[in-house]
């Protein structure tokens, strides 16, 4: 290899990775520049403004939305993470019971299905259960169902692919010393694998918080998330209140990332510290 | 003991399957049993599968949903003899397997530079790839609406820069629709990429160099075959989810972007025909289990052959 291929092909290479970087900030630098703009233009800066912030908190749609968006998305994800567990359990440890093929199937079946033939299932299913029982009436219970449906898939990959790599001689120790199963598992298996409960939970709970599909098929009148006001304003034209509101999530979410990594840096430097100073002793 | 451990793993396993089955398996046998049935009589959107005639109880299963949506009737035609649902199908196809070319185009450079990158970066990067996918998903399909309108943002410096004269139509065409998808879509076919890149052996690649082999013969020759079961898990993220795809149709296409989805929810609310949802979503499913059929063999069979 020449030197000359190998900078034409590191060049090519920042600048691919350029681009891409930015076809995927356009809309959020979109987003946030024009929710402070001070008319409702969406081609022109016209000038700073906050009015579309005061637009949002006076926009009472928008704020029941948050509200029960947070609600489903807090309990769904908090569902998907515990069934989730429960699912990865099953997969990592129990590896000869009749039906696993078929429970394999059935965890995994919620990744690769559209989301709309999910909802139309489920709203069928609904339906039947109403018209038997008299309850529930579709709403917040029916689109938190819907969630942790999708959730538990997403939370059974990250929990079971962590839960895979731990090393079950710790477990087999606290056996040994006298621990009973549950014990073990609350006291050893639960803190290794915390942080996966974590990031699953992170993650159910911001695919129910977006999630505009299933919701458009399972809530009733009067209950609208954040995710489907903000689709039905979207469909009639623009609307820079929207754009407010992106902006403060957009924020939300970059804090909550760098807070995250920061810990997780922390966790992880304390861990180096740890095995090299484990190393030095032996 | 032995008894306590038996009972909490029949907990363990019964907890997630029978949810599963109550919420999953369930739902489904409701779909298929009611794309079989005619709609109901009066405000009821479905009829019964079994009836009560002359004293005995009477299967009754109607093939006609599946029959009207391959097959022109008197509506629903859209005159080349193919029915509206049909073209829904063949559009939903061409735009999941156009944006899955243009992800795997842009993905696959990326993700093979960001494998590259030193890795002291790398999180960073990887970080800033996963960044937007946290951000919601229908806010940045909603601003492309704002970018390529015909007096947006993108039309407005391309004129300004004297690249065009007057406005392009980008909003509710093809461009529009392949814009929003390949961009919601990338990162889905970046990340199993890159697990994969970033796992390859470099020696391997020395080891061609070394023998002879070009910079472009080393990539076509080495790193693509080695990194197939990341393209193949890739092109299944993107694809299968594209088929379904509801909202950026909604968004950014037109009048003749219409996909499948959208057709099955304006059935279900619209024309408030639940048979017809029903059999439409049947036969998405079909048309979804083709490929997960061939990549589920494609996996089995690198299995086979790593033994």
């Amino acid at each position: 290899m020449s030197p000359q291929d190998a900078i034409s092909e590191k060049n090519l290479g920042r600048l691919w990775l350029a681009v891409v970087y930015l076809f995927l900030y356009i809309p959020l630098i979109f987003l946030i520049v024009f929710s402070f703009n001070s008319t409702r233009q969406d081609s022109v800066f016209t000038g700073f403004s906050m009015r579309w912030y005061a637009a949002l908190l006076e926009d009472s749609r928008l704020v029941e939305g948050f509200f029960l968006s947070l609600k489903v998305a807090l309990l769904s994800g908090t569902l998907s993470m515990i069934l989730g567990c429960f699912a990865a359990f099953v997969l990592v440890r129990y590896l000869r019971f009749s039906g696993r093929t078929l429970f394999y199937g059935l965890v995994n079946a919620p990744l690769v299905m559209p989301e709309v033939i999910i909802g139309l299932a489920l709203l069928l299913l609904m339906v039947a259960v109403q018209r038997a029982l008299g309850w529930p009436d579709r709403g917040f219970i029916t689109i938190v169902l819907g969630h942790t449906l999708l959730g538990m898939a997403y939370a059974t990959v990250v929990i079971q692919s962590r839960l895979s790599e731990m090393d079950r001689a710790i477990e087999e120790a606290a056996m040994d010393l006298g621990c009973k199963p549950l014990q073990v598992f609350f006291l050893v298996t639960l803190p290794t694998i915390a942080p996966a409960l974590v990031s699953s939970w992170l993650l159910t709970f911001t695919l129910s918080f977006d999630d505009v599909v299933i919701s458009e098929f399972l809530s009733g009148p009067g209950v609208t998330t954040l995710p489907q006001v903000i689709f039905s304003y979207a469909r009639r034209g623009v609307n820079p209140t929207i754009y407010a509101a992106a902006t403060l999530l957009i924020a939300v979410v970059s804090l909550g990332i760098v807070v995250y990594s920061l810990v997780m840096l922390r966790r992880q430097k304390r861990l180096d510290r740890d095995i090299s100073a484990a190393a030095r002793l032996g | 003991m032995k008894l306590h451990n038996k009972l909490g793993r029949r907990l363990v396993i019964g907890v997630p399957y029978g949810w599963l089955v109550l919420f999953f398996v369930l739902p489904f046998l409701i779909l298929l049993r009611i794309s079989v049935t005619d709609m109901g009589a009066g405000v009821d959107p479905f009829a019964p599968v079994i009836e009560h005639v002359d004293g005995a109880w009477r299967l009754v299963l109607k093939v006609q949903n599946y029959l009207s949506i391959f097959h022109d009737s008197a509506q629903g035609s859209s005159g080349t003899g193919r029915t509206v649902y049909i073209d829904a199908y063949l559009t939903s196809l061409k735009y999941a397997f156009l944006t899955t070319v243009l992800c795997l185009g842009l993905g696959y450079p990326f993700a093979y530079f960001l494998a590259r990158a030193r890795p002291a970066v790398r999180p960073v990067l990887l970080m800033l790839v996963m960044l937007p996918f946290w951000t919601s998903f229908l806010l940045r399909v909603y601003a492309w609406k704002g970018i390529l309108a015909d007096q947006g943002v993108l039309n407005n410096l391309l004129m300004g820069l004297g690249l065009i004269q007057e406005p392009v139509a980008m909003l509710y065409t093809d461009v529009s629709m392949l814009v929003g998808m390949t961009y919601v879509y990338c990162p889905f076919m970046i990340l199993p990429l890159y697990a994969n890149l970033v796992k390859m052996d470099r020696l391997l690649l020395e080891a061609a160099r070394d023998l002879g082999a070009s910079g472009w013969q080393t990539f076509w020759l080495i790193t693509v075959p080695l990194s197939r079961s990341g393209i193949v898990a890739g092109c299944m993220l993107v694809f299968i989810p594209a088929l379904g795809e509801f909202v950026i149709p909604s968004l950014l296409g037109g009048a003749e972007n219409i996909m499948i989805g959208r057709v099955v929810w304006d059935e279900m609310f619209s024309s408030n025909n639940w048979p017809r949802a029903a059999a439409l979503a049947v036969v998405m499913i079909v048309v979804i289990l083709v490929p997960l059929a061939f990549y589920y063999r494609a996996g089995s069979a690198r299995a086979a052959g790593t033994q």
